[in-house]
């Protein structure tokens, strides 16, 4: 007989767009250690946001996400989920409502992908039919064909396929949060990239809460609503939407973070709107163009792979609204626009 | 003494019916004591697997049964239980503890820490996670096991005859006590050959067992 779930665990799992997170006073103090692995952890979370924790390798970044589905206990402090305190609840309960994904994706290699989709649902004890029915709605979600990959073993997914079903398995029972560890960590970099763009576009649709680990500056910029910079003991140095810390990084530990480049990691951030565009008759002779949709670091890329001085601006229509050269670029950042963050509404 | 083939032959047609139940009581036997084994190697490997004291010293005791010589252990037997079926399925038992219990231990414990990782993650129990990942995962490990200890006991059975206990340990042991005699060498020629064949055909059973019992995902 299962336990009659907390009612707790219920109010949470009621929510699937999108729960508030609170973590006051977190510590996490392992035995015979000298110092802690997370200090004195305090942050809030708004429902739907997207938020990156970025530090260096044992930082305790990993280990602050994982207080907050009860992986792993903290020695003091509270946290909350929608006001409810997480650590009064069940831990295999709550986690049933909390997406996770891990850079190694654990698919479990005796399931089929529809099986491994349908863990968490099995665990709530849906029906047959509501399994099968998400099992297909996510697939397509994710971009791969149900009829195709449903009844497959992992083994026979390449690792970015993979990585779609782990995102999948993680949003099977439409968790309001989800934590998500370095998921794109070991795919090479054109299925990292395309990754990023299709979780960037479902998270638009789904609006979960979510706390994205990396150790990649770029990503945190390219993902991420705030940042969360972390040092030793995931003290935070710098906790801000992306164009604020890289326009205004808060001490030099954030900087050498940050990296070089700086200037070229705001374009990332920047539609091509936002520059003074030339006329469309500066880009005659270029078959490469630009559309108004790209970031400025696109065309930015644009021009110096082709040595072009301008390129063609395109709307969503195909025509030509104007021009785009370096000099315009630059003027964007010379000027203090205010920069979009990536996820801004379109 | 020389093997005389026709006697051999003629030997086999008269005592055919004989050769077939020994050799079904022999299956039996080992097939029984593999079950036993089976239920208590999984389990104890199951309450064990995660805890470094109870598991080193469940091995190491299974080690130890493994290496007290077959005959003594089943003369260790008779004032105990008697003689017949019951000792040579306790003994069949102790000495397939060992590879079914170090299997399911390694295989349990072979699953990847991602794998342990993302099942409690999304909220398995600990025992969900057993039940659901890790003995599903460790199963064709589990199975090799198994097939060892059924080589194992095919071969320990035969001497089962010695505490008149079932199978073609009957044939060997009637052969070897009546050496000399007409029939001496054809009893133990067909008794170890029946051992042998037992033993290649269970052995390729279990193949086929470990393929159609484990899942596709999992085949290389």
């Amino acid at each position: 007989m299962p336990k009659q779930p907390n009612t707790a665990v219920l109010q949470i799992a009621g929510k699937t767009s999108g729960a508030l997170i609170e973590l006051d006073h977190v510590t996490k103090q392992y035995p015979n250690q000298p110092v802690a692995a997370v200090q004195d952890f305090s942050m809030t979370v708004q429902p739907g946001e997207l938020i990156m924790f970025v530090g260096p390798s044992g930082c305790g970044k990993t280990t602050t996400m994982k207080i907050i589905n009860r992986n792993t206990a903290p020695t003091s402090g509270s946290i909350s989920i929608d006001g409810r305190d997480v650590l009064s609840l069940n831990p295999s309960e709550l986690r049933r409502h909390i997406g996770y994904v891990i850079q190694q994706i654990g698919l479990f290699p005796h399931m089929t992908i529809a099986e491994n989709i349908g863990v968490v649902p099995k665990l709530l004890n849906w029906s047959k039919e509501k399994t099968n029915d998400r099992v297909h709605e996510l697939l397509t979600t994710v971009g791969l064909e149900p009829g195709d990959f449903a009844h497959r073993y992992p083994k026979q997914l390449s690792g970015g396929q993979q990585q779609r079903v782990g995102v999948a398995r993680a949003l099977a029972a439409d968790p309001p949060v989800m934590l998500m560890d370095e998921p794109f960590g070991a795919t090479d970099p054109i299925t990292r990239e395309k990754l990023q763009a299709e979780f960037l576009r479902l998270q638009a649709s789904i609006g979960k809460t979510i706390i994205f680990v990396t150790h990649d500056f770029d990503e945190a910029v390219r993902l991420g609503d705030r940042i969360a910079v972390l040092s030793n003991r995931s003290q935070i140095e710098q906790f801000d939407t992306p164009a604020n810390i890289l326009t205004n990084p808060a001490n030099e530990y954030v900087s050498s973070f940050i990296g070089l480049g700086t200037a070229i990691k705001r374009l990332v951030l920047i539609p091509v709107t936002e520059a003074r565009l030339g006329p469309a008759s500066a880009a005659a002779g270029g078959t490469t163009t630009i559309r108004t949709t790209d970031s400025l670091r696109d065309a930015l890329d644009a021009l110096v792979l082709t040595g072009l001085p301008a390129l063609a601006v395109l709307d969503e229509q195909n025509r030509a609204v104007g021009s785009i050269s370096v000099d315009q670029i630059s003027a964007v950042l010379g000027t203090e626009v205010p920069v979009l963050a990536p996820t801004a509404e379109v | 003494m020389n093997l005389d083939l026709n006697g051999l032959l003629t030997f086999w047609a008269r005592r055919w019916d004989d050769i077939l139940e020994l050799l079904g009581e022999h299956l039996t036997v080992v097939a029984v004591a593999l079950a036993l084994a089976m239920v208590i190697g999984v389990g104890v490997g199951m309450l064990v697997w995660d805890k470094p004291f109870p598991r080193s010293t469940v091995i190491a005791a299974a080690g130890v049964a493994l290496t007290i010589p077959s005959l003594a252990l089943l003369a260790l037997l008779i004032p105990v239980v008697g003689l017949g079926w019951t000792p040579t399925v306790i003994a069949l038992v102790m000495y397939s503890l060992l590879p079914i219990v170090r299997n399911t231990v390694v295989g349990l414990r072979e699953v990847p820490p991602a794998i342990m990782e993302s099942a409690l993650g999304m909220g398995m129990t600990p025992f969900t996670v057993l039940l659901r990942v890790q003995l599903p995962m460790a199963w064709p490990i589990i199975l090799t096991g198994v097939r060892v200890a059924a080589q194992l006991t095919i071969g320990v059975a035969a001497i089962a005859a010695y505490v008149a206990g079932p199978g073609l340990g009957q044939f060997i042991f009637q052969g070897l006590s009546s050496l000399g005699s007409k029939n001496a060498l054809n009893f133990a020629v067909t008794g170890t050959l029946g051992v042998v064949i037992l033993a290649l055909v269970v052995d390729a059973a279990f193949v086929a067992i470990t393929r159609s019992t484990t899942s596709r995902g999992l085949r290389a």
